[in-house]
């Protein structure tokens, strides 16, 4: 099971210095988090995207190309790439680059966004943002896996005679997650591919985490990739830790408070309550943390969201510390107890791609399409 | 056919004059639905007691407290509603407005509504016209034709009564008719039935992927 931290890369005040670090200060704590991931036995460093302030975010490729440079192990992913705004054909080359330069070590996240004016700025309409998602990660699994593509869609200029280089490394692409909060659309289209879903998890309610992904594992099996339980699986979580539940709550308090996306709403109390957030001790982070398998099933990712709201990186790198030395082993040993031996416990990897071949299903742009095709004959037939 | 019609009261104390002109439509409703050889079972809300969940719902992005999941998928569900507001500088007050506005959007589509509000002096009497109703059109609801103002002054007068009971009979006709969509004798048009939804729930009848990638695999 890989376990990582995820961040949406704000630039936010300290509330209780009034201090907000400038956008290099922030970029170079993103950095560091990164590094002190790998430093502590963490598997994934993922970054958001953002194409708008208080967000640093916006070039995800360039910032995980310099990390890769430092970093010997980690897996390099997103929080997530926008795949209605981005065009794929530049996914599609930035991201194939960055697993030449990493050695394979990228995963990719798709999301679509939501900030409004993100969609005008780049010239489309958020109204389209299912259509966009569907189109656009079509051509982007067409241009990693066929070498020359002829295309014509609805939202980009066509294409004839393209093609996009570098080719993925070993000839074979990263490995996709889909993420949406509510979106079934999305959760269909990850199982339609048989790609893995993600659910940000933080702001929602345990029923409602637990319908998406139980909607994402009885298509996965639909569509032919295995039975629902082996479907790929990603949640985030929430979390920050001290000796004690009460020092934890007494640091963490302003923050929460004064919190870009729920601050001055409910009190951390509630919060914790009502969603998966856990403030107290290491101990209480892993009970919390491997109960979501009870109701998500076996899963793959588990991404700690812990640097925002303007935490010092003094005490997002601490959280880090904690979560690679003293939580993670835990959870790793006590996740693989209660998992069935048919169930993976790594989604797929560059290594275990390159290593299935070059026949494997995942190397179709469609790897359900016959599937689909027999199920139609199969009604006909009945209603024949 | 027990009918379940939604009281809605945005009053702020206890007792309120809102809450006294809910309970005598509610009462108005009953006996209108009696009358007709019908029962129907009245759910009151009082917004005051959650509006620390509005306020939560509103600052999270819609994150769904428990009590606020059920409200919603109880009128997403219901025959009827009975919505009262105090008028607070010239419209409904803004605790009346955040509930509706953490509806579903299609939450009360071709549900029938009764409109009624409470101030100081009748010259407030215009926002039932000026506000409410179109707060209900734009949510598709149907608005029966008598809204119900009631000034202070109103609760010692004779007229507020007869407003209630004619207000009543209009609610009550409205939420028999309610899911009879035959027309002259042919069979019902299913197709034309208002589409509701509470928005609480991950829906499970999913559009199979084939359909969404319609027309956007570059080939076609």
């Amino acid at each position: 099971m890989q376990f990582g931290i995820f961040s949406v890369g704000d630039v936010t005040e300290d509330p209780t210095t009034g201090k907000a670090p400038s956008e290099a200060e922030r970029i170079d704590s993103m950095t560091r988090l990164a590094l002190k991931a790998e430093e502590v036995g963490l598997d994934v460093f993922a970054t958001g995207e953002h194409h708008n302030p208080p967000f640093v975010v916006s070039s995800p490729t360039t910032h995980l190309g310099y990390i890769a440079a430092k970093t010997e192990k980690l897996l390099l992913s997103t929080s997530t790439t926008l795949i209605t705004t981005n065009d794929p054909v530049k996914i599609a080359e930035d991201y194939a680059f960055l697993q030449h330069l990493s050695g394979g070590r990228v995963d990719l996240m798709m999301g679509r966004g939501n900030t409004g004016p993100v969609y005008p700025w780049f010239g489309k309409d958020i109204r389209d943002g299912i259509k966009l998602a569907v189109e656009n990660y079509h051509l982007l699994r067409k241009l990693w896996r066929e070498p020359v593509v002829n295309w014509q869609g609805q939202f980009r200029t066509p294409l004839q005679g393209y093609t996009s280089t570098p080719a993925p490394l070993d000839g074979t692409p990263p490995f996709v997650w889909h993420g949406s909060i509510r979106s079934t659309e999305i959760a269909e289209q990850a199982a339609y591919y048989g790609d893995g879903f993600f659910h940000n998890h933080i702001f929602w309610n345990k029923e409602h985490t637990e319908a998406m992904v139980r909607l994402y594992r009885r298509r996965f099996e639909h569509y032919g990739h295995g039975a629902a339980d082996q479907a790929y699986v990603g949640l985030g979580g929430q979390v920050f830790m001290a000796g004690s539940e009460a020092e934890a709550k007494r640091v963490f308090r302003p923050y929460f408070d004064n919190a870009p996306v729920y601050g001055h709403g409910p009190s951390l109390e509630d919060f914790t309550e009502m969603t998966p957030l856990t403030v107290g001790t290491p101990e209480q982070v892993i009970e919390r943390t491997l109960g979501f398998a009870d109701y998500v099933g076996d899963y793959q990712r588990q991404l700690f969201l812990v640097d925002h709201a303007g935490l010092p990186t003094s005490l997002v790198l601490e959280q880090v510390e904690m979560l690679g030395t003293e939580v993670v082993p835990v959870l790793r040993k006590e996740f693989e107890r209660r998992r069935p031996a048919h169930v993976p416990s790594d989604p797929p990897t560059h290594a275990s791609m390159v290593a299935a071949g070059p026949d494997a299903p995942f190397h179709l742009v469609e790897p359900a399409l016959e599937r689909v095709k027999e199920m139609q004959a199969a009604a006909a037939k009945v209603d024949a | 056919m027990t009918r379940h019609v939604v009281v809605v009261t945005a009053g702020l104390t206890v007792p309120s004059s809102t809450r006294l002109l809910a309970d005598q439509l509610a009462e108005a409703l009953t006996a209108q639905v009696s009358a007709r050889g019908e029962a129907v079972e009245l759910q009151h809300v009082e917004l005051r007691e959650i509006a620390g969940e509005l306020a939560t719902f509103m600052t999270t992005g819609g994150i769904p407290t428990p009590r606020l999941t059920t409200l919603r998928e109880q009128v997403a569900a219901a025959d009827g509603m009975i919505a009262v507001t105090p008028v607070f500088n010239a419209s409904f007050s803004g605790l009346f407005k955040m509930f509706f506005d953490a509806l579903d959007p299609d939450g009360l589509t071709g549900t029938p509504v009764l409109i009624a509000a409470t101030a100081g002096t009748a010259r407030h009497s215009l926002v039932l016209d000026h506000a409410m109703r179109p707060l209900f059109a734009y949510l598709r609801a149907v608005v029966v034709p008598t809204g119900v103002f009631a000034a202070t002054e109103d609760f010692g007068s004779h007229g507020l009564a007869d407003r209630i009971t004619r207000a009543a009979s209009e609610l009550a006709a409205a939420v028999l008719s309610q899911g009879d969509y035959s027309v002259g004798g042919f069979g019902p048009d299913l197709a034309a039935r208002p589409r509701r939804t509470s928005g609480t729930q991950v829906e499970s009848d999913v559009t199979p992927f084939g359909d969404l990638l319609r027309g956007h695999t570059g080939n076609d």
